[in-house]
Protein backbone atom coordinates (compact mmCIF):
# COMPACT_ATOMS: atom_id res chain seq x y z
CA UNK A 1 0.00 0.00 0.00
CA UNK A 2 0.74 3.38 -1.03
CA UNK A 3 2.16 5.50 1.94
CA UNK A 4 -0.10 8.21 3.14
CA UNK A 5 -0.69 11.86 5.57
CA UNK A 6 -3.32 10.47 8.60
CA UNK A 7 -4.94 13.51 9.45
CA UNK A 8 -7.53 12.58 12.95
CA UNK A 9 -9.92 15.70 13.24
CA UNK A 10 -12.59 15.75 15.69
CA UNK A 11 -14.89 18.22 13.97
CA UNK A 12 -16.45 18.31 10.88
CA UNK A 13 -15.55 21.57 9.92
CA UNK A 14 -11.67 20.41 10.76
CA UNK A 15 -12.35 17.44 8.71
CA UNK A 16 -13.56 19.51 5.69
CA UNK A 17 -11.05 21.94 5.86
CA UNK A 18 -8.38 18.93 4.87
CA UNK A 19 -10.33 17.77 1.85
CA UNK A 20 -8.55 18.70 -1.51
CA UNK A 21 -10.80 19.51 -4.70
CA UNK A 22 -8.74 17.63 -6.92
CA UNK A 23 -9.91 14.12 -7.38
CA UNK A 24 -7.27 11.43 -5.78
CA UNK A 25 -5.56 13.80 -3.58
CA UNK A 26 -7.40 12.62 -0.11
CA UNK A 27 -10.02 10.52 0.92
CA UNK A 28 -12.38 9.86 3.58
CA UNK A 29 -12.04 6.86 6.11
CA UNK A 30 -15.20 5.56 8.46
CA UNK A 31 -14.93 1.76 8.86
CA UNK A 32 -12.99 1.46 6.12
CA UNK A 33 -14.29 -1.68 5.10
CA UNK A 34 -13.90 -0.73 1.48
CA UNK A 35 -11.30 2.22 1.05
CA UNK A 36 -8.86 0.23 2.93
CA UNK A 37 -9.15 -2.93 0.12
CA UNK A 38 -9.24 -0.17 -2.57
CA UNK A 39 -6.23 1.40 -1.02
CA UNK A 40 -4.38 -2.49 -0.75
CA UNK A 41 -4.52 -2.84 -4.62
CA UNK A 42 -3.69 0.69 -5.42
CA UNK A 43 -6.92 1.59 -6.85
CA UNK A 44 -7.50 4.56 -5.05
CA UNK A 45 -3.56 6.04 -4.00
CA UNK A 46 -4.73 8.88 -1.68
CA UNK A 47 -1.76 11.33 -0.10
CA UNK A 48 -4.11 12.02 2.75
CA UNK A 49 -6.78 10.16 5.12
CA UNK A 50 -8.94 12.17 6.67
CA UNK A 51 -10.27 9.66 9.75
CA UNK A 52 -13.94 10.75 10.56
CA UNK A 53 -14.82 8.15 13.17
CA UNK A 54 -13.82 10.71 16.16
CA UNK A 55 -16.38 13.30 14.72
CA UNK A 56 -19.14 13.27 17.33
CA UNK A 57 -21.51 14.99 15.15
CA UNK A 58 -21.91 12.06 12.38
CA UNK A 59 -22.73 9.66 14.98
CA UNK A 60 -26.95 8.96 16.08
CA UNK A 61 -29.88 7.86 15.03
CA UNK A 62 -33.09 10.44 15.97
CA UNK A 63 -36.25 9.29 14.89
CA UNK A 64 -38.86 12.19 15.14
CA UNK A 65 -42.67 12.09 13.84
CA UNK A 66 -40.97 14.46 10.66
CA UNK A 67 -38.59 10.80 9.96
CA UNK A 68 -35.51 9.58 10.81
CA UNK A 69 -31.86 11.19 10.56
CA UNK A 70 -29.21 8.96 10.79
CA UNK A 71 -25.65 10.10 11.41
CA UNK A 72 -23.07 9.03 8.64
CA UNK A 73 -20.94 6.86 11.18
CA UNK A 74 -24.06 4.65 12.07
CA UNK A 75 -23.03 1.14 11.46
CA UNK A 76 -25.19 -1.36 9.68
CA UNK A 77 -25.38 -3.42 12.56
CA UNK A 78 -26.21 -0.19 14.63
CA UNK A 79 -29.03 -0.13 11.95
CA UNK A 80 -30.47 -3.31 11.62
CA UNK A 81 -31.17 -3.16 15.23
CA UNK A 82 -32.15 -0.17 15.96
CA UNK A 83 -36.01 -0.59 17.01
CA UNK A 84 -37.32 2.27 15.47
CA UNK A 85 -35.73 1.53 12.29
CA UNK A 86 -37.14 -2.27 12.22
CA UNK A 87 -40.03 -0.89 13.20
CA UNK A 88 -40.83 1.87 11.27
CA UNK A 89 -38.69 1.54 8.27
CA UNK A 90 -38.14 -1.79 7.67
CA UNK A 91 -36.67 -1.51 3.88
CA UNK A 92 -33.56 0.00 5.42
CA UNK A 93 -33.56 -2.61 8.53
CA UNK A 94 -33.77 -5.62 6.31
CA UNK A 95 -30.44 -4.36 3.95
CA UNK A 96 -28.31 -3.79 6.78
CA UNK A 97 -29.01 -6.99 8.29
CA UNK A 98 -28.54 -8.16 4.86
CA UNK A 99 -25.04 -7.48 4.73
CA UNK A 100 -22.96 -10.16 5.43
CA UNK A 101 -20.78 -11.11 9.08
CA UNK A 102 -21.24 -9.67 12.24
CA UNK A 103 -17.66 -8.08 11.41
CA UNK A 104 -18.61 -6.25 8.78
CA UNK A 105 -21.44 -4.71 9.77
CA UNK A 106 -19.77 -3.88 13.26
CA UNK A 107 -17.07 -1.48 11.09
CA UNK A 108 -19.27 -0.59 7.82
CA UNK A 109 -20.81 2.63 8.13
CA UNK A 110 -24.23 4.01 6.43
CA UNK A 111 -22.39 6.84 4.92
CA UNK A 112 -19.51 4.34 3.55
CA UNK A 113 -22.09 2.21 2.29
CA UNK A 114 -23.26 4.90 -0.47
CA UNK A 115 -19.93 6.16 -0.83
CA UNK A 116 -18.13 2.61 -1.73
CA UNK A 117 -16.91 2.08 -4.94
CA UNK A 118 -18.23 -0.76 -7.69
CA UNK A 119 -17.29 -3.96 -7.03
CA UNK A 120 -17.19 -4.81 -10.80
CA UNK A 121 -14.01 -6.90 -10.95
CA UNK A 122 -12.76 -4.46 -13.68
CA UNK A 123 -12.74 -1.74 -12.39
CA UNK A 124 -11.06 -3.50 -8.89
CA UNK A 125 -8.65 -4.90 -11.81
CA UNK A 126 -7.56 -1.26 -12.72
CA UNK A 127 -9.58 -0.87 -16.32
CA UNK A 128 -11.59 1.90 -14.53
CA UNK A 129 -15.25 2.53 -14.06
CA UNK A 130 -16.30 2.30 -17.68
CA UNK A 131 -14.13 -0.71 -17.70
CA UNK A 132 -11.83 -0.62 -21.14
CA UNK A 133 -8.72 -1.64 -22.92
CA UNK A 134 -7.72 0.93 -25.17
CA UNK A 135 -10.96 2.30 -25.58
CA UNK A 136 -12.70 -0.89 -26.19
CA UNK A 137 -14.97 -1.92 -23.64
CA UNK A 138 -14.42 -5.21 -21.87
CA UNK A 139 -17.56 -6.21 -20.43
CA UNK A 140 -20.21 -6.49 -23.29
CA UNK A 141 -18.23 -9.83 -24.39
CA UNK A 142 -16.34 -10.53 -21.31
CA UNK A 143 -16.82 -11.56 -17.76
CA UNK A 144 -19.84 -10.19 -17.42
CA UNK A 145 -21.86 -12.54 -14.88
CA UNK A 146 -22.29 -10.20 -12.47
CA UNK A 147 -22.96 -6.62 -14.16
CA UNK A 148 -25.92 -4.63 -15.23
CA UNK A 149 -29.03 -5.52 -16.87
CA UNK A 150 -30.35 -2.27 -17.35
CA UNK A 151 -28.80 0.63 -18.31
CA UNK A 152 -27.36 -0.02 -21.81
CA UNK A 153 -23.67 1.32 -21.04
CA UNK A 154 -21.73 2.69 -20.98
CA UNK A 155 -20.83 1.83 -17.41
CA UNK A 156 -21.84 -1.52 -16.86
CA UNK A 157 -20.87 -2.28 -13.25
CA UNK A 158 -23.95 -2.31 -10.42
CA UNK A 159 -24.02 0.10 -7.99
CA UNK A 160 -22.72 -1.72 -4.53
CA UNK A 161 -24.71 0.18 -2.03
CA UNK A 162 -27.36 -2.06 -0.06
CA UNK A 163 -28.68 0.67 1.67
CA UNK A 164 -29.19 2.71 -1.93
CA UNK A 165 -32.98 0.73 -3.02
CA UNK A 166 -34.69 1.36 0.03
CA UNK A 167 -33.37 5.07 0.78
CA UNK A 168 -34.35 6.16 -3.19
CA UNK A 169 -38.17 3.59 -2.71
CA UNK A 170 -38.47 6.05 0.08
CA UNK A 171 -37.43 9.23 -0.94
CA UNK A 172 -34.54 9.47 1.51
CA UNK A 173 -32.09 12.94 1.22
CA UNK A 174 -28.93 13.20 2.44
CA UNK A 175 -26.53 16.14 3.53
CA UNK A 176 -23.23 16.87 1.54
CA UNK A 177 -21.03 19.15 3.33
CA UNK A 178 -17.96 21.49 2.50
CA UNK A 179 -16.11 24.05 3.60
CA UNK A 180 -17.92 25.79 1.50
CA UNK A 181 -21.26 25.02 3.20
CA UNK A 182 -23.62 22.13 2.69
CA UNK A 183 -26.55 20.78 0.07
CA UNK A 184 -28.95 18.11 0.50
CA UNK A 185 -29.18 15.86 -2.57
CA UNK A 186 -32.16 13.25 -3.11
CA UNK A 187 -30.47 9.62 -2.92
CA UNK A 188 -32.51 9.25 -6.17
CA UNK A 189 -29.52 12.02 -7.42
CA UNK A 190 -26.60 11.19 -5.83
CA UNK A 191 -26.50 8.12 -7.46
CA UNK A 192 -24.87 8.63 -11.30
CA UNK A 193 -24.75 6.05 -13.77
CA UNK A 194 -21.23 7.71 -15.95
CA UNK A 195 -21.04 8.44 -19.46
CA UNK A 196 -16.99 8.59 -18.95
CA UNK A 197 -14.25 7.74 -17.10
CA UNK A 198 -14.02 11.08 -15.39
CA UNK A 199 -17.02 10.75 -14.27
CA UNK A 200 -17.83 9.03 -11.24
CA UNK A 201 -20.54 7.47 -9.69
CA UNK A 202 -21.86 9.37 -7.07
CA UNK A 203 -22.54 13.20 -7.00
CA UNK A 204 -20.10 13.72 -3.87
CA UNK A 205 -17.12 15.64 -4.43
CA UNK A 206 -13.83 14.86 -3.91
CA UNK A 207 -14.24 18.14 -0.63
CA UNK A 208 -17.14 17.33 0.31
CA UNK A 209 -18.12 14.43 3.04
CA UNK A 210 -21.71 13.14 3.49
CA UNK A 211 -22.68 14.12 7.08
CA UNK A 212 -26.35 12.23 7.58
CA UNK A 213 -29.04 10.74 5.77
CA UNK A 214 -32.54 12.19 6.08
CA UNK A 215 -35.27 9.75 5.56
CA UNK A 216 -39.07 11.57 5.87
CA UNK A 217 -41.62 9.75 7.97
CA UNK A 218 -42.06 6.36 6.93
CA UNK A 219 -44.08 4.23 4.23
CA UNK A 220 -45.24 1.73 7.12
CA UNK A 221 -45.27 -1.09 4.13
CA UNK A 222 -42.00 -1.46 3.12
CA UNK A 223 -39.29 -4.51 2.61
CA UNK A 224 -36.12 -5.30 0.83
CA UNK A 225 -35.57 -8.85 -0.43
CA UNK A 226 -31.85 -9.89 -1.56
CA UNK A 227 -31.39 -13.18 -4.17
CA UNK A 228 -27.98 -14.66 -3.36
CA UNK A 229 -26.07 -17.40 -4.50
CA UNK A 230 -25.37 -18.78 -0.74
CA UNK A 231 -26.40 -17.55 2.73
CA UNK A 232 -23.00 -16.61 3.24
CA UNK A 233 -20.11 -13.64 2.19
CA UNK A 234 -20.64 -12.35 -0.75
CA UNK A 235 -22.28 -9.89 -2.81
CA UNK A 236 -26.43 -10.07 -3.80
CA UNK A 237 -27.33 -11.56 -7.22
CA UNK A 238 -30.25 -8.99 -7.20
CA UNK A 239 -32.28 -6.91 -4.41
CA UNK A 240 -35.43 -5.16 -4.34
CA UNK A 241 -36.84 -2.30 -1.79
CA UNK A 242 -40.52 -1.50 -1.73
CA UNK A 243 -42.36 1.42 -0.11
CA UNK A 244 -46.39 0.99 -0.19
CA UNK A 245 -48.25 3.40 0.94
CA UNK A 246 -51.75 2.10 1.85
CA UNK A 247 -55.33 2.91 1.29
CA UNK A 248 -57.26 0.37 3.65
CA UNK A 249 -56.31 -2.97 1.72
CA UNK A 250 -55.01 -1.28 -1.69
CA UNK A 251 -51.89 0.39 -2.95
CA UNK A 252 -52.50 4.30 -3.13
CA UNK A 253 -48.75 4.63 -4.12
CA UNK A 254 -45.83 2.20 -4.55
CA UNK A 255 -42.07 2.55 -4.89
CA UNK A 256 -40.11 -0.12 -6.30
CA UNK A 257 -36.29 -0.16 -6.77
CA UNK A 258 -33.78 -2.64 -7.52
CA UNK A 259 -30.32 -2.88 -6.34
CA UNK A 260 -27.16 -4.83 -7.99
CA UNK A 261 -29.53 -4.52 -11.58
CA UNK A 262 -27.85 -1.14 -12.64
CA UNK A 263 -25.25 1.20 -12.15
CA UNK A 264 -27.80 3.35 -10.17
CA UNK A 265 -30.77 1.93 -7.76
CA UNK A 266 -33.16 1.32 -10.57
CA UNK A 267 -36.40 2.66 -10.52
CA UNK A 268 -39.36 -0.07 -11.54
CA UNK A 269 -41.97 2.26 -12.85
CA UNK A 270 -43.38 -0.32 -15.02
CA UNK A 271 -43.78 -2.26 -11.50
CA UNK A 272 -45.15 0.84 -9.75
CA UNK A 273 -48.12 1.49 -12.22
CA UNK A 274 -48.76 -2.45 -12.22
CA UNK A 275 -49.78 -2.32 -8.39
CA UNK A 276 -51.80 0.78 -8.08
CA UNK A 277 -55.34 0.71 -7.06
CA UNK A 278 -54.33 -3.45 -6.59
CA UNK A 279 -54.20 -5.21 -3.16
CA UNK A 280 -50.59 -7.25 -2.68
CA UNK A 281 -51.64 -11.02 -3.57
CA UNK A 282 -49.20 -13.45 -4.87
CA UNK A 283 -50.49 -12.49 -8.22
CA UNK A 284 -50.09 -8.92 -8.53
CA UNK A 285 -46.75 -9.45 -6.86
CA UNK A 286 -45.46 -11.36 -9.56
CA UNK A 287 -47.43 -9.15 -12.11
CA UNK A 288 -45.06 -6.44 -10.66
CA UNK A 289 -41.96 -8.71 -10.22
CA UNK A 290 -42.68 -9.34 -14.33
CA UNK A 291 -42.78 -5.67 -15.24
CA UNK A 292 -40.15 -5.06 -12.94
CA UNK A 293 -38.05 -6.24 -15.61
CA UNK A 294 -39.49 -5.71 -18.77
CA UNK A 295 -36.87 -3.36 -20.19
CA UNK A 296 -34.41 -5.35 -19.14
CA UNK A 297 -31.17 -5.39 -21.16
CA UNK A 298 -28.73 -8.36 -19.88
CA UNK A 299 -25.73 -9.36 -21.62
CA UNK A 300 -23.97 -12.00 -22.55
CA UNK A 301 -23.54 -14.38 -19.53
CA UNK A 302 -26.38 -12.55 -16.93
CA UNK A 303 -29.66 -12.86 -18.11
CA UNK A 304 -30.30 -15.16 -15.37
CA UNK A 305 -30.23 -11.83 -13.39
CA UNK A 306 -33.64 -11.07 -15.45
CA UNK A 307 -36.13 -13.98 -13.50
CA UNK A 308 -33.64 -13.05 -10.17
CA UNK A 309 -34.57 -9.20 -10.02
CA UNK A 310 -38.29 -10.02 -10.68
CA UNK A 311 -38.42 -12.41 -7.73
CA UNK A 312 -36.32 -10.58 -5.82
CA UNK A 313 -39.33 -7.44 -6.32
CA UNK A 314 -41.85 -10.16 -5.79
CA UNK A 315 -40.90 -11.13 -2.25
CA UNK A 316 -40.34 -8.06 -1.21
CA UNK A 317 -43.74 -6.73 -1.82
CA UNK A 318 -44.91 -10.14 -0.32
CA UNK A 319 -42.78 -8.89 3.14
CA UNK A 320 -43.54 -5.75 2.98
CA UNK A 321 -47.33 -6.43 3.59
CA UNK A 322 -46.70 -9.88 5.62
CA UNK A 323 -48.62 -9.83 8.95
CA UNK A 324 -50.40 -6.60 7.91
CA UNK A 325 -54.08 -6.36 7.45
CA UNK B 1 5.64 10.22 9.01
CA UNK B 2 4.83 7.36 12.47
CA UNK B 3 2.06 8.45 14.46
CA UNK B 4 1.76 7.95 18.39
CA UNK B 5 -0.74 5.48 19.18
CA UNK B 6 -2.03 4.38 22.59
CA UNK B 7 -4.80 1.51 23.33
CA UNK B 8 -5.46 -1.20 25.36
CA UNK B 9 -4.88 -4.58 24.17
CA UNK B 10 -5.71 -7.56 26.77
CA UNK B 11 -6.46 -5.12 29.20
CA UNK B 12 -3.24 -3.61 29.48
CA UNK B 13 -1.90 -0.44 27.91
CA UNK B 14 0.39 -0.20 24.44
CA UNK B 15 1.95 2.50 23.34
CA UNK B 16 3.64 3.02 20.02
CA UNK B 17 5.44 4.78 16.87
CA UNK B 18 3.13 3.62 13.97
CA UNK B 19 3.07 4.14 10.36
CA UNK B 20 -0.23 4.51 9.51
CA UNK B 21 -0.53 2.34 6.75
CA UNK B 22 0.20 0.10 9.05
CA UNK B 23 -2.12 -2.88 9.61
CA UNK B 24 -3.88 -3.44 12.44
CA UNK B 25 -3.23 -7.28 12.09
CA UNK B 26 0.60 -6.78 11.76
CA UNK B 27 0.42 -4.16 14.55
CA UNK B 28 -0.59 -6.90 16.72
CA UNK B 29 1.19 -10.14 15.51
CA UNK B 30 4.59 -7.85 14.86
CA UNK B 31 4.82 -4.95 17.22
CA UNK B 32 2.66 -6.20 19.93
CA UNK B 33 3.83 -9.69 19.64
CA UNK B 34 0.55 -11.13 19.88
CA UNK B 35 0.35 -13.94 17.07
CA UNK B 36 -2.99 -15.53 17.76
CA UNK B 37 -5.08 -13.18 15.38
CA UNK B 38 -3.99 -15.26 12.11
CA UNK B 39 -3.46 -13.78 8.72
CA UNK B 40 -5.24 -15.65 6.08
CA UNK B 41 -6.78 -13.69 2.97
CA UNK B 42 -6.00 -10.45 4.09
CA UNK B 43 -8.64 -9.28 2.29
CA UNK B 44 -11.44 -9.28 5.10
CA UNK B 45 -13.29 -12.93 3.68
CA UNK B 46 -11.95 -15.53 6.11
CA UNK B 47 -12.20 -14.10 9.80
CA UNK B 48 -8.73 -15.32 10.86
CA UNK B 49 -7.70 -11.98 11.80
CA UNK B 50 -10.97 -11.39 14.04
CA UNK B 51 -10.48 -9.64 17.56
CA UNK B 52 -12.51 -7.29 19.43
CA UNK B 53 -12.71 -3.60 19.36
CA UNK B 54 -15.00 -1.66 21.77
CA UNK B 55 -16.32 -4.94 22.48
CA UNK B 56 -17.28 -5.83 18.84
CA UNK B 57 -16.12 -8.70 16.56
CA UNK B 58 -14.10 -6.98 13.46
CA UNK B 59 -11.47 -8.17 10.86
CA UNK B 60 -7.94 -6.85 11.82
CA UNK B 61 -7.07 -6.77 8.52
CA UNK B 62 -9.13 -4.17 7.51
CA UNK B 63 -8.38 -1.88 9.71
CA UNK B 64 -5.63 0.53 9.84
CA UNK B 65 -3.48 0.59 13.58
CA UNK B 66 -4.15 3.99 13.63
CA UNK B 67 -7.87 2.92 13.65
CA UNK B 68 -7.07 1.73 17.37
CA UNK B 69 -5.83 4.64 18.72
CA UNK B 70 -7.82 4.88 22.30
CA UNK B 71 -9.92 2.08 22.04
CA UNK B 72 -10.09 -1.20 23.55
CA UNK B 73 -8.84 -4.68 21.86
CA UNK B 74 -9.27 -8.18 22.89
CA UNK B 75 -7.47 -10.79 21.50
CA UNK B 76 -7.56 -15.07 21.56
CA UNK B 77 -4.65 -14.14 23.89
CA UNK B 78 -6.72 -12.18 26.31
CA UNK B 79 -9.48 -15.00 26.64
CA UNK B 80 -7.90 -17.52 29.33
CA UNK B 81 -7.77 -16.35 32.78
CA UNK B 82 -5.40 -17.88 34.80
CA UNK B 83 -4.40 -20.54 33.18
CA UNK B 84 -8.26 -21.69 32.75
CA UNK B 85 -9.56 -21.82 29.15
CA UNK B 86 -12.65 -19.46 28.26
CA UNK B 87 -15.46 -21.24 28.39
CA UNK B 88 -15.67 -21.26 24.77
CA UNK B 89 -12.33 -22.27 24.12
CA UNK B 90 -13.09 -25.06 25.88
CA UNK B 91 -15.80 -25.92 24.01
CA UNK B 92 -13.54 -26.29 20.86
CA UNK B 93 -11.20 -28.62 22.57
CA UNK B 94 -14.14 -30.89 24.26
CA UNK B 95 -15.99 -31.28 20.57
CA UNK B 96 -13.18 -31.03 18.29
CA UNK B 97 -13.99 -27.94 16.52
CA UNK B 98 -11.10 -27.62 14.35
CA UNK B 99 -8.46 -29.59 12.60
CA UNK B 100 -5.84 -27.69 11.23
CA UNK B 101 -6.61 -24.81 14.25
CA UNK B 102 -5.51 -21.64 11.41
CA UNK B 103 -9.10 -20.70 11.51
CA UNK B 104 -9.51 -21.24 15.06
CA UNK B 105 -8.80 -17.67 16.66
CA UNK B 106 -11.11 -16.03 14.43
CA UNK B 107 -13.66 -18.51 15.09
CA UNK B 108 -13.57 -18.54 18.93
CA UNK B 109 -13.38 -14.59 18.65
CA UNK B 110 -16.52 -14.73 16.40
CA UNK B 111 -18.46 -16.95 19.08
CA UNK B 112 -17.56 -14.79 21.48
CA UNK B 113 -19.56 -12.24 19.92
CA UNK B 114 -22.50 -14.04 18.75
CA UNK B 115 -23.03 -15.78 22.38
CA UNK B 116 -22.47 -12.42 23.47
CA UNK B 117 -25.65 -11.47 21.38
CA UNK B 118 -27.25 -14.26 21.65
CA UNK B 119 -26.95 -16.61 24.26
CA UNK B 120 -29.13 -19.97 22.82
CA UNK B 121 -28.37 -19.50 19.03
CA UNK B 122 -29.87 -22.22 17.38
CA UNK B 123 -27.86 -24.20 14.24
CA UNK B 124 -29.20 -21.26 11.80
CA UNK B 125 -27.84 -18.53 14.08
CA UNK B 126 -24.92 -20.35 14.94
CA UNK B 127 -24.04 -20.43 10.87
CA UNK B 128 -25.43 -16.74 10.55
CA UNK B 129 -23.39 -15.31 13.02
CA UNK B 130 -19.93 -17.31 11.91
CA UNK B 131 -20.48 -16.26 8.59
CA UNK B 132 -17.44 -14.17 8.29
CA UNK B 133 -15.56 -16.70 8.96
CA UNK B 134 -14.12 -19.51 6.82
CA UNK B 135 -13.04 -22.81 8.04
CA UNK B 136 -11.19 -25.15 5.14
CA UNK B 137 -10.75 -28.40 6.99
CA UNK B 138 -13.76 -29.00 9.23
CA UNK B 139 -17.09 -28.71 7.17
CA UNK B 140 -18.39 -26.86 9.81
CA UNK B 141 -20.30 -29.46 11.89
CA UNK B 142 -18.03 -29.59 14.58
CA UNK B 143 -17.39 -26.01 14.90
CA UNK B 144 -21.54 -25.35 15.00
CA UNK B 145 -21.16 -28.37 18.08
CA UNK B 146 -18.64 -26.46 19.84
CA UNK B 147 -20.69 -23.18 19.97
CA UNK B 148 -23.84 -25.18 20.64
CA UNK B 149 -21.36 -26.67 23.84
CA UNK B 150 -20.30 -23.39 24.64
CA UNK B 151 -24.00 -22.25 24.65
CA UNK B 152 -24.92 -24.95 27.45
CA UNK B 153 -26.82 -26.75 24.48
CA UNK B 154 -24.75 -29.54 23.77
CA UNK B 155 -26.89 -32.71 22.55
CA UNK B 156 -29.82 -30.04 21.89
Amino acid sequence: MQAFEYANPSTLQEAVALLAPQRGQTDVLAGGTDLISLMKDYIHTPKRLVNIKNIQELEGIRASAGGLRIGALVTMDELARNAEVRASYKALADAAAGIPSPQIRHMGTVGGDLCQRPRCWYFRGGFGLLATDNGKPLVPDGENHYHAIFGGGPAYFVSASSLGPALVAMGARVKLVSAKGSREVAVKSFFVAPKDENTREIVLRPDEILSEILVPAPAVHSATYEVRQKEALDWPLAAASVALTMKGSVVAGAKVVMGHVAPIPWEAAAAEKALAGKTITAASAEAAGKAAVEDAQPLSRNAYKVQLASVAVKRALLEAVKGKA
Amino acid sequence: MKRKISLRINGKPYTDEVEPRLLLIHYLREVAGLTGPHIGCETSICGACTVMLQGRAVKSCTMFAVQADGREIVTIEGLAANGALDPVQQAFWNEHGLQCGFCTPGMIMATKQLLQDNPSPTDLEIRHGLEGNLCRCTGYQHIVNAVKAAAGKAGA
